[in-house]
């Protein structure tokens, strides 16, 4: 679906409250809208609401074998899905190019500033790896998706416990969580994006811009920087030109924030580990809000089945017998089995004379077949038995094709003996079978 | 560390006619793009459902007198896959027989589907979520949909709203969903063998439980739209 287009006044309000300093939300120029970062069940999961964005990440890991240049290192993964679910403009399948800079960006503020350590997520070097994939779904756009998934991903990066691994020898034993703890990954340090949104060619700015301001901004620059003050991440797009000055301004300014992000990280961190070391009921259930009358909770019920048990019964009672499965099954071959007669034959078909009579009888044999299985299934197992020795004698074209008909697949083999080379041996049997019961019956 | 249970859950009772449900949990109307959303908890497993419609859609995927429902299932881990086409095409079968299309032709309805959490019976959540947030998004509807899974034990125990250890201690899975007006059912889906006379039996005891999730519903709408604007 297409996004609605800004109207002109809608647009040329919002610059001109920016001109005055102020924002259409309320806040101040450098203020961050209300952060929120809660854990789900699964180690791993965390959901982060920045003001109105909801981003959810997921990390899981797998054991693979390393790359060829890097035989001890494990690798890390990171996914950013545009979910349409976020934005009636975002599509499903291919990513926009918005969304594959949004990816690189959170790739390489991740792993390629080493946030988490891959030297320890190798478990043989050279066979077997850890390979860890954070897969990170934007939910809700409501502007600045580039920081809440950072925040989301390093996060979860830091939440998640991966099974224990013991190598003995050439013996790898991954223990499951019943078994050992899981184990954290080592998280060196923590680099958070801090956005900062560009308007009148540079000459104000603004952190953490929502939807709309970012739809008039003229460009953005994104910081991402660790508690240690490093730059891990540097961009700028938008077609604007900066001073000097005013990129150093944003890296002192992205200091500031960035420290307060992680110091909410942390807390929420601890508190979920103090809640499950208490064996608390833990999870996304436990952050939302019971008193707000769009929530709704019943607990667990039971429901009374005896009804239902009755009710089944007296439905199998009413609905009778089951159909027995047919018994005039005529098993030709190892595999294969006929059930019925074909129909006549509205087709040109070749005559083949000199076989007419000894398919006569074999046609009477199988009517008497269905009619007593017992008698007709000596003379039936005799034809199989001979088939076989006659497709050994012959050549691989058709030895492919079960005989059912002997004389049928002879002649059919003969006519085309590419086809039935080709095609599969089931495929080329079921059109010489029906083409041999349409003649017969064509005969008859 | 393992997962911690909620109230109701892991709970079957031992007699074959008593079953428990999870504890049944769902907020609307949470997101802010979306024109409805909801947010559907059956015990641990959460799943979060955005309508967007009626609005534009394709002109390949137009159809002249009918509306177009578009679902879009997305698993937690990884790439959706064939998996994945399965259970849009299943909860797409279901809306469509429940949304009055013919009220808004050559328009589309998407409807996504996130996985959040997946602690057993995937499908009846993802179902009961998705019916949620057409409610929410005004889309007109013949009636609710509701949904719930049972799992048939080796013994031949019924359990309904199974979590994930029951589930794949089970031989058979059934999901079926049921309408909300005569309790008639709209999608049954099932994986795993069992008898006709177990087949009758869990859609039995479905149907029962189906009443209860309907009135659950019913109670969540009543209760959004308790308060006067």
């Amino acid at each position: 679906m297409k996004e609605v287009p800004m109207s002109t006044c809608e647009r040329e309000f919002i610059l001109k409250a920016i001109r005055d300093r102020k924002r259409i939300d309320g806040r101040q120029t450098y203020d961050y809208r209300r952060l929120k970062v809660s854990f789900g069940m699964e180690r791993g999961c965390c959901i982060v609401d920045l003001g109105d964005t909801k981003v959810l990440a997921q990390v899981s890991g797998k054991i693979e074998e390393p790359k060829k240049n890097r035989p001890t290192e494990g690798s890390i993964i990171i996914n950013l899905e545009l979910s349409p679910m976020a934005s009636p403009a975002f599509e499903p399948g291919r990513p926009t190019e918005s969304g594959i800079e949004m990816n690189r960006i959170l790739e390489r503020n991740i792993r390629d500033s080493r946030a988490v350590d891959t030297e320890s997520l190798c478990i043989v070097a050279g066979e077997k790896v850890w390979s860890i994939r954070a897969d990170v779904h934007v939910l809700n756009d409501e502007g600045n998706i580039m920081d809440a998934a950072s925040i989301a991903a390093i996060t979860a990066l830091s939440h998640f416990r991966r099974p224990d691994v013991s190598v003995m020898g050439e013996e790898v034993t991954v223990h499951s969580p019943e078994d050992r703890d899981p184990v954290p990954l080592s998280v060196h340090h923590m680099p958070v994006c801090v956005t900062f949104a560009f308007f009148d060619q540079g000459e104000f700015l603004l952190v953490d811009p929502n939807r709309s301001e970012e739809r008039v901004m003229d460009g953005r620059m994104v910081v991402g920087m660790n508690m240690h003050r490093e730059i891990c991440t540097l961009m700028m797009s938008g077609g604007m030109l900066l001073v000097k000055e005013q990129v150093l301004r944003c890296s002192q300014i992205a200091t500031v924030k960035e420290a307060e992000i992680i110091e909410l990280i942390q807390k929420a961190l601890d508190k979920d580990a103090q809640a499950r070391q208490a064996g608390e009921k833990c999870g996304f259930a436990e952050s939302v809000p019971t008193n707000k009358i769009t929530t709704n909770r019943k607990e667990a019920t039971a429901i009374d089945t005896t009804a239902a048990a009755q009710q089944a019964s007296q439905v199998i009672q009413e609905a009778g017998p089951v159909d027995k499965p047919m018994s005039n099954m005529l098993v030709q071959a190892p595999g294969t089995v006929q059930i019925g007669e074909g129909l006549v034959n509205t087709w040109q078909v070749d005559d083949e004379d000199m076989e007419s009579e000894e398919k006569e009888g074999r046609e009477k044999s199988v009517t008497n077949g269905r009619e007593a299985v017992a008698t007709s299934k000596p003379t039936e197992r005799k034809r199989p038995v001979k088939a076989v020795s006659h497709a050994e004698g012959s050549d691989s074209e058709e030895e492919e094709t079960v005989m059912l008909f002997q004389g049928d697949d002879e002649t059919k083999s003969t006519e085309q003996p590419d086809s039935t080379a080709l095609m599969q041996p089931s495929n080329s049997e079921k059109p010489a079978k029906k083409k041999g019961k349409k003649k017969k019956a064509a005969q008859k | 560390m393992q997962c911690y249970y909620s109230v109701g859950s892991n709970m079957a009772a031992t007699d074959e006619t008593s079953v428990l449900l999870r504890s049944f949990e769902c907020e609307q109307n949470l997101l802010s793009r979306p024109d409805g959303s909801a947010n559907v908890r059956q015990g641990d497993t959460s799943v979060l459902a955005a309508v967007y419609g009626p609005g534009e859609v394709k002109m390949s995927e137009e159809i002249i007198d009918k509306a177009t429902l578009k679902v879009i299932f997305k698993p937690k881990i990884g790439l959706p896959g064939c998996a994945e086409k399965l259970q849009e095409r299943l909860l797409r079968n279901t809306c469509e027989s429940v949304v009055l299309a013919v009220l808004h032709p050559r328009s589309g309805v998407n409807i996504v589907l996130q996985v959040i959490q997946d602690s057993g019976s995937l499908l009846s959540c993802c179902i009961n979520a998705a019916c949620m947030a057409l409610v929410d998004s005004a889309v007109p509807m013949k009636c609710l949909v509701s949904a719930v899974t049972c799992a048939v034990m080796e013994e031949g125990r019924i359990v309904l709203d199974p979590d994930s250890k029951q589930e794949k201690e089970s031989s058979a899975v059934l999901t079926f969903a049921f309408d909300s007006r005569e309790n008639n059912v709209v999608t049954c889906s099932t994986k795993g063998c069992y008898t006709p006379e177990k087949y009758q039996e869990c859609l039995s005891a479905c149907g029962a439980a189906s009443r209860n999730i309907s009135s659950f519903f019913r109670q969540a709408v009543e209760r959004r739209m308790s308060k006067e604007l």
